[in-house]
């Protein structure tokens, strides 16, 4: 089969499309995902296609959207809920963390929840701080699966897992992300949630990169090579939770040298969680020539001045200094 | 039992009975003038990207403001939201401030950290916060209402929200705590029919006529459900509620019936509504009917309000030329706020 160049967002909506058309059992609910197609369109069009009873449109409440679609996937369907903007998430915590989370642990595992989650993060666009925060660390908790894809492909081989995956599913996605585009594989395109991807090979030092940074890193490397002869291997973890140690881990052990980059704040981050496992593997560990380093947002709520908020988010120019440090 | 009350449109017949006056009524016509240019200036600021990022526009519901504002006293506390431009300025911070924020340079009332969703966040003048997150506001009004009954004081607290709200759990809590401890809290109630794209009726339960009102009775909360297009009868259903709370009786949930003319925000595609019916609702436009009120009843000439204007006008561009000519904060000056 063959492969289709198209935006982040059109690579989500014709995935659901898809998934919608072969399972019945999959309703998407969330406010405004249906007259209005989703305010990053990533909905449009599915209504129309899929009439008001599988596109919900619902009231303003976080916490009954995650909590109802909680209850729809007790009853076997497939819910899609959506979070508007992954700020507004704290308020379904409970549903989300303390029960979606543990009831089916908690029924001696005779419960499943195939349920999804999406959301997206909102930092680049001068929203400001109850507008832009990327917090998947929060999430990091067994019984759910957190992935972040950073590309069209992945977005679209991502959720197709998680429409197909028996546990909650956190799908993150970035509001930088939406436009961006690329080939995207027609037909069934499954990619496993809990696998890494290379997505540039290189020798002299790993990136692990986290969504949107995905974009910077790569950028970095082209920098990196084109004027310092610095070859980077970027891995693009894709699952957060549970993290593919694996790929990381031998990555680090071939080129000695770490940098992870992310638009989490540094403390608490999965950037920081990454850097632990590696000081907890001795082989990982006693790879690195030099100390590795974490490339991220400062502590500190995200500034709302474009400039400002410019300068406080990671960048190419960011991870390349971090390398040529590392390297000097 | 909790009571609901419906106050329309006043007749200019009534502004005497009521206690009106020419001055009322001059501050109320500019209030509305300046919030209408002001946002006017800022939808052509964002056309020429000299503005970025949120954009919640308060076109169309500039007597809610206006109204509630002029019932409260410089001691009273506010609650804004997101969508409060128009708080801002009825409530009488600076437009060079207000401007200079939505620039997000150090001189505005945020130090341009708030930015157009927190525009109005101004303690100074007793706007206590904003909040960009829908619903979040009430049960802040609640805790305000408790420190000012706990300390025996006069003061009321203004919290505003829109339709949308009261279908958050944050409404439903903090409303419960307001009729339950007799709060002296106004909840304004913004209706303008939608919830970004949704309307009252299709996200609210038991809405009739798309009022939101019996989640004010659910409570134990008196309604008052006010035509949001007059700025007299919106000050009037204010003055009631904030005479009622300073003197004991407790809350009032004010609906105020109004309609945005623009967008959510300008990024909105407006697929939910037509065309035909954002003309219908312009009918009702506040400004132009309190001009042709002003000018039919002798309270000003049309050349009076054209002065004013041009006074407006002037203030929004020198507005402009302030937060352009202002410096943004340094990174490092960042880190000062985050902790007291
Ligand atoms: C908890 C939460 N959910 C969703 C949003 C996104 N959002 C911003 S404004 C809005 C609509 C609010 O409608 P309403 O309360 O009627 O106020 P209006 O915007 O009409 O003034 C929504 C859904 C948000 N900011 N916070
Ligand atoms: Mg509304």
């Amino acid at each position: 089969m063959g492969e289709i160049i198209m935006s982040y967002a059109a690579a989500l909506r014709e995935t659901l499309r898809e998934e919608m058309r072969r399972d019945p059992n999959i309703v998407i609910l969330g406010e405004d995902v249906g007259a209005w197609g989703g305010v990053f369109t990533v909905t449009l069009g599915l209504l129309q296609e899929f009439g008001p009873q599988r596109v919900i449109d619902t009231p303003i409440s976080e916490a009954a959207i995650v909590g109802a679609a909680l209850g729809m996937a007790l009853a076997g369907l497939r819910p899609v809920a959506e979070i508007m903007y992954m700020d507004f998430i704290t308020i379904a915590m409970d549903q989300l963390i303390t029960h979606a989370a543990k009831l089916r642990f908690m029924s001696g595992g005779r419960i499943k929840l195939p349920m999804v989650i999406r959301t997206q993060y909102g930092i680049g666009r001068a929203y400001g701080p109850q507008h832009s925060q990327f917090v998947p660390s929060w999430f990091l908790q067994p019984g759910i699966k957190v992935v972040a894809p950073s590309t069209p492909a992945d977005a679209k081989g991502l959720l197709k897992a998680a429409l197909r995956e028996d546990n909650p599913v956190l799908f993150i996605e970035a509001a930088l992300l939406y436009e961006t585009t690329g080939p995207v594989p027609e037909g069934d395109y499954i990619i496993p949630i809990g696998l890494a991807d290379i997505k540039r090979k290189g020798s002299d030092v790993t990136i692990v990169a986290i969504s949107r940074t995905v974009l910077d890193a790569l950028k970095a490397a082209e920098i990196l090579s084109e004027k310092h002869g610095i070859e980077a291997e970027v891995i693009d973890p894709r699952t957060l939770y549970p993290l593919d140690l694996k790929t990381i881990f031998s990555s680090v052990r071939k080129t000695g040298r770490l940098v992870i980059t992310t638009d989490e704040i540094r403390s608490g981050s999965v950037a920081a969680e990454i850097l632990s496992r590696v000081a907890e593997d001795p082989d990982t560990l006693y790879s690195l020539e030099t100390a590795p380093k974490i490339v991220s947002s400062p502590d500190m709520p995200v500034p709302t001045p474009a400039p400002l908020e410019k300068a406080y988010m990671v960048n190419p120019d960011k991870i390349v200094n971090a390398v040529i440090t590392m390297l000097r | 039992m909790s009571r609901v009350e419906n106050i329309g449109i006043i007749d200019p017949s009534r502004y005497g009975e009521y206690g009106i006056s020419k001055e009322d009524l001059m501050w109320m016509w500019r209030t509305m003038m300046l919030i209408r240019r002001f946002e006017e200036r800022v939808v052509k600021l964002f056309e020429e990207k000299k503005l970025v990022g949120a954009s919640h526009l308060y076109i169309g519901m500039e007597a809610v403001a206006t109204g509630v504002m002029k019932a409260l006293d410089k001691d009273d506390y506010i609650v804004s939201t997101y969508r409060g431009h128009g708080h801002a300025l009825a409530r009488g911070i600076p437009p060079r401030l207000v401007m200079a924020e939505l620039f997000g340079r150090a001189t505005g009332t945020n130090k341009g950290l708030g930015g157009s969703m927190h525009v109005s966040m101004y303690p100074e003048l007793g706007i206590m916060m904003t909040t960009a997150i829908v619903g979040s506001g009430i049960p802040v009004a609640a805790g305000l209402g408790y420190a000012i009954k706990y300390r025996g004081e006069k003061r009321v607290v203004a919290a505003f929200f829109g339709d949308g709200a009261v279908n958050t759990g944050a409404f439903h809590e903090g409303a419960n705590m307001i009729g339950l401890w007799r709060l002296p809290v106004i909840l304004v109630c913004e209706n303008n029919l939608y919830g970004m794209g949704g309307r009252v009726d299709r996200v609210t339960a038991g809405s009739t006529g798309f009022s939101v009102i019996h989640r004010a009775l659910a409570y134990n909360i008196d309604g008052i459900v006010v035509d949001g297009f007059d700025p007299v009868a919106v000050y009037i259903a204010a003055r009631k509620a904030a005479e009622k709370a300073r003197n004991g009786g407790g809350p009032t949930f004010i609906e105020a019936r109004t309609y945005r003319f623009l967008g959510h925000n300008l990024r909105d595609p407006q697929r939910y509504r037509s065309r035909e019916e954002v003309e219908e609702w312009k009918r009702k436009d506040a400004v132009i009917r309190l001009t042709r009120i002003l000018i039919d009843n002798g309270y000003a000439s049309q050349e009076e309000l054209d002065g004013i204007e041009k006074q407006i006008l002037e203030e929004i561009e020198d507005s402009v030329r302030f937060a352009q000519e202002s410096p943004y904060l340094s990174f490092e000056e960042l880190y000062n706020f985050i902790y007291a």
